[in-house]
Order: C-alpha cells, then sequence, then structure tokens
C-alpha cells in the first residue's frame, strides 16, 4: 500500500556547478521549511567517489484535518536523512532520502539522480522517484494523497531552490529548465518497493 | 564562485553552527578546488571536521534524533 512518483526533467546547466550549489542550497528563499542542515558523514573511496550523509530538520506543517487527528505532530520538527554519492568519473550524483521519524503517520523515500550527459554538456539530466507510504490504519489513502501534494510542491520549491543557489554561485542568467513530461504516479504494487521504516 | 556566505544554515546542535560554518567553508572549497578537478591530493578539512562531529553527534544523542540503523542509500542498493 503505497504511491509511487517518478518525474524527469533537464536543467540547462553544466553537471559539475550543479554539484557545487547542491552542496549550498541552503539557506534559500524556497526553503524557510528547512531549520537546520549537518554532515553527518563524509568519505572518499578507493575510485574517488564522495559518499556523504546529511541531516536536516524540517518543519512539519499539515493540513488542518490531520492536526486534528494527530495533534502531537502539531510542535515537532521532521529529521531527514539524506545519503548521497557523487560520481565524477560517471557524472551522476544519486541521492537518497527518507524521514527518520513521524514514519508510521507517513514515510518518504526519494532518490534522485543527477546526470551530466557528455554529448551535451551544458545540459544536466535529473530524474527524481519517491515512494510515500503511510501505516496509520483507516487513513493511509488521505495521508498518501497529502504526502504525494507535498513531496511534489517541495519538489518544485526544492528545484527553485537549487537554481537559486546556482545563480548565485555563478552570476549568470538563471539556468531554464525543461519540465520532463514524464510525470507519473501510481499506486504502488502491494509485494514490492515498500521502503524500510525506521520506527 | 561565492565562499564564506554571511546568511548560512543552523546546526541541528545549538552549539556547533560556527565549527558547522569553519567545515563548510572548508569543504567547498575543496570539493570545487580539488575534488571536481581530479584532484586526490588529500583532504584539508579533517580535522575541523572531527571538532564538527564531536559537537553534533553529542546534539543528536541529547535529542535522540533515530539516525542509527539508517542504511547507507536504503536497502535497494541495486536500483538501475
Amino acid at each position: 500500500m503505497g504511491r509511487y512518483f517518478c518525474n524527469e526533467s533537464e536543467l540547462n546547466c553544466a553537471w559539475d556547478r550543479i554539484l557545487s550549489a547542491f552542496w549550498q542550497r541552503y539557506p534559500n528563499p524556497f526553503s524557510t521549511h528547512v531549520l537546520t542542515e549537518d554532515v553527518l558523514f563524509r568519505e572518499v573511496t578507493p575510485d574517488n567517489c564522495l559518499l556523504s550523509r546529511r541531516l536536516f530538520t524540517k518543519t512539519n506543517l499539515l493540513p488542518r484535518w490531520a492536526e486534528r487527528v494527530f495533534p502531537s505532530h502539531l510542535n515537532r520538527s521532521v529529521y531527514i536523512v539524506e545519503d548521497s554519492v557523487v560520481d565524477p568519473k560517471a557524472h551522476t550524483l544519486t541521492t537518497h532520502t527518507l524521514n527518520v521519524n513521524h514514519t508510521r503517520f507517513m514515510t518518504v523515500v526519494e532518490r534522485c539522480v543527477f546526470h551530466g550527459v557528455e554529448e551535451r554538456p551544458s545540459w544536466t539530466q535529473i530524474r527524481r522517484e519517491a515512494w510515500i507510504t503511510s501505516g496509520v490504519f483507516g487513513l493511509s489513502r488521505p495521508i498518501q494523497k497529502f504526502g504525494l501534494a507535498r513531496f511534489k510542491s517541495n519538489q518544485v520549491k526544492s528545484m527553485k531552490g537549487l537554481e537559486y543557489a546556482l545563480s548565485k554561485l555563478h552570476s549568470e542568467s538563471q539556468p531554464s529548465r525543461i519540465h520532463g513530461d514524464q510525470d507519473q504516479d501510481s499506486p504502488l504494487p502491494p509485494a514490492t518497493q515498500k521502503p524500510q521504516e525506521y520506527s | 564562485m561565492l565562499f564564506g556566505q554571511s546568511d548560512h544554515m543552523n546546526s541541528v546542535g545549538e552549539g556547533c553552527t560556527d565549527l558547522k560554518r569553519e567545515y563548510d567553508q572548508c569543504f567547498n572549497r575543496w570539493f570545487a578546488e580539488k575534488f571536481l578537478k581530479g584532484d586526490r591530493s588529500g583532504d584539508p578539512c579533517t580535522e575541523m571536521f572531527k571538532k564538527y562531529q564531536h559537537c553534533v553527534q553529542k546534539a543528536i544523542k541529547e535529542k535522540d534524533i533515530p539516525i542509527d540503523g539508517v542504511e547507507f542509500m536504503g536497502p535497494n542498493k541495486d536500483k538501475p
């Protein structure tokens, strides 16, 4: 039980510029919901990939109906862990992000790949997938629907924030973006892809 | 390239923000000038990172943030 979301788009920006902005994208005008940012782990592997883990605290804004049902969530933040692998040879940045609290209410797992394409060096492809599940008996469907809507809205903010960071770091004209029209969301098949919950 | 931006995020550990900012500055410089250019001459930020980590791990324990057991890059590592 859950929902799957997938989106593909391209950014008119070279991959290594996106990388630098990726580490410096907070704070930005679209990220007022992100309260803290910390690096917990960093390592360069023998084949020169960079592994990182970051921890974020975000505000947990719920719709009115959920605030009535789950009052204990009102004043508590969400802790988010973002793992990433930078492969400078393959020109890929792969991220894996999930919330580590409020997991019974809802778990959102996001996997994102930023891929620089050799034949088109001033473009970067972005593939973003999310798996949204809720373990609350009787309310999982509206919670997942809310979760998907919030994820899509946060995705837009996240891209705007990245573009803001890019234009701050490289004071040129704003990189233009093409939205892939492959916005796909569907129910998760029952037996597969259930993200592990850490409660 | 802008280093040491004046607007910067806070750490989850209230007393760790200055250590975090010092480390971030070092990392951003190393990342752009060395790592992305294939320079493997080593990481100049190790000591700074240790100090920062000592602080932030303490804050994580104090706030009971449940990060133990979270597998790096998740359980399904063989995704395309």
